[in-house]
């Protein structure tokens, strides 16, 4: 009994883990054709058919880079850094439900690594810790300009956080639970959060860009303007590990906002009841992946489409708009709901 | 002051509206221009399988010309060399020996004949200075090597085909059939 249970939870992160890499890996290859195609370009096109082979191409060249590590750096955090920030990227993905539960011998087997009852709690824990790996990362360069830009990267996650949790607080009163299981469980039988929270979807899509330093909010990591941020002093592969954690990062924010707010892994227009247990997991892993991969070229679209927000408007908008229309938010559903309680 | 050009604009610097100042609409307007170009026309030239066409007097790597019977046209006169801005050529002339009248033309023949085609600002002034219309500059371009040395062209990399052995590589150099697509 122990160790099946053991050997079902390790499958499911090998597997979450694979796929959260290849899904990033084709991000940035994605992120360039579609980049390309805006820019009446090609994109990449010439490794294997399509370019597809291009990401393979990129990681074997940062594998084969020469790696400096500066002499005045601290090292032990120099090699954190990169570490933490692949490492809490990869985490958050614990608490997401890929799927409906599957049926293996006769048990249920939910397609979730961790069903906790905090798991939006957990979500947030994790991505603040995330800020350390670019604090570490920018400190332990000893570079003025990596600190700098570590301190910008640290204030603007902090900033979006506020009102990223704000924005959360008012899908939590509707569904009255943190783990998103049941949010998304609530969302297969009902109606999905974004038709309840329109704005509360808009402020969430908004700080999930600036939290995964993704334009018109990439200041932490302006490669020339700002002198490439908080990673300038890294090479070979620490700089791929910052760079592809931020791929992860925004692949499991779009699962995360796809969870949370359009429905999870509810097919829409399909009656998942109806379905035989293995089928309806299999086309709710495909809708939720649909649906993230469409959030994510929606991610790619808008930074693609708009310039780079200055650092003071980041900060006004951050803090003088999203926080208080988040708080507005809140209070509206909370007396929204006294209201229907009553009645 | 009149304008210089009819196209100043007048910049706008009225207050934003409510609706410019929430950002979402022209966010949205900018996303449809930037996904309009999905079906735009791609400005790119896929280089090695496509080329773009050159105009008749493009002038690019330099060819050593021979006469109808396969014959070197070069005289080692040494004009080139003297109209050559850039000091790019460098010439040794050899006396023809009895016997080498199917190799050159002409009584004296340059023996090495080298171009620097690093030195080489491709302007043409030694085709125009050759009386024996023995240099030209063809449609090939863009030399690439790992050492300065091989940049240096000597006769074997320019003197084009010959004309009885090789009629149709000759041809080929001259431009007088087109040149074959390199089959990949």
């Amino acid at each position: 009994m122990e160790w099946e249970f053991i050997l079902e939870k390790l499958l499911l992160i090998t597997a979450v883990v694979t796929v959260s890499l290849v899904v990033a890996m084709y991000a940035t290859y994605v992120e360039r054709k579609f980049a390309g195609f805006i820019q009446d370009r090609y994109g990449p096109d010439r490794a294997g058919p399509f370019g597809l082979l291009q990401p393979l191409a990129d990681g074997l060249k940062l594998f084969f880079k020469e790696e400096v590590i500066p002499s005045n750096s601290n090292k032990i955090l120099f090699v954190l850094g990169p570490c933490l920030a692949m490492l809490t990227a990869m985490m958050t993905s614990a608490v997401i439900p890929w799927s409906s539960p599957i049926e293996v011998n006769g048990k249920t087997v939910p397609l979730q690594v961790a069903d906790i009852n905090i798991g939006i709690l957990y979500v947030f824990g994790v991505v603040s810790v995330g800020v350390y790996g670019m604090m570490i990362g920018g400190w332990a360069s000893n570079n003025k300009f990596s600190l700098m830009a570590a301190l910008r990267g640290a204030s603007q996650a902090i900033s979006y956080e506020l009102a990223l949790g704000l924005s959360l607080i008012a899908v939590l009163m509707i569904s009255g639970s943190l783990s998103l299981r049941v949010i998304t469980e609530q969302q297969v039988t009902g109606m999905w959060n974004i038709v309840y929270q329109p704005l509360g979807f808009m402020i969430f899509l908004v700080c999930a860009l600036a939290e995964c330093n993704r334009a018109p909010f990439d200041l932490p990591e302006a490669e020339s303007e700002l002198n490439f941020g908080y990673h300038q002093e890294y090479s070979s592969m620490k700089l791929g590990f910052f760079l592809f954690a931020e791929y992860i990062n925004m692949f499991i924010s779009c699962a995360l906002i796809a969870t949370v707010y359009l429905g999870g892994y509810d097919m829409p227009f399909v009656d998942e009841t109806t379905l035989s247990v293995s089928t309806a997991a299999i086309v709710g892993a495909a809708a939720l992946f649909s649906k993230t991969f469409l959030l994510i070229l929606l991610f790619m679209w808008i930074r693609w489409t708009l310039p780079r927000f200055r650092y003071d408007q980041l900060m006004n908008l951050g803090w003088k708009s999203l926080i208080p229309l988040a708080l507005v938010n809140m209070l509206v559903t909370g007396a929204v709901i006294l209201w229907t309680m009553k009645g | 002051m009149e304008a210089l050009t009819q196209r100043t604009k007048q910049v706008d610097r009225r207050p934003m509206t409510l609706l410019e100042r929430i950002y979402l609409w022209n966010i949205f307007k900018g996303m449809l221009i930037t996904f309009s170009h999905f079906f735009k026309k791609r400005a790119t030239v896929k280089y090695p399988e496509q080329t773009r066409p050159f105009s008749p007097v493009f002038r690019g790597l330099h060819v050593l010309n021979r006469d109808e019977e396969g014959r070197e046209r070069c005289t080692a006169c040494g004009l080139c060399a003297v109209a050559c801005p850039a000091e790019a050529i460098t010439m040794e002339a050899a006396e023809r020996l009895p016997g080498e009248e199917n190799l050159y033309r002409e009584e004296k023949y340059a023996a090495r004949y080298e171009i620097n085609m690093l030195r080489c600002i491709f302007c043409g002034l030694c085709e125009e200075a050759c009386p024996k219309d023995a240099i030209y500059l063809s449609e090939t371009f863009a030399p690439a090597n790992y050492s300065r040395r091989s940049f240096i062209y000597g006769k074997n990399d320019m003197v084009i085909p010959h004309p009885v052995t090789d009629k149709e590589g000759f041809d080929m150099a001259k431009g007088l059939i087109e040149k074959k697509k390199k089959k990949s």
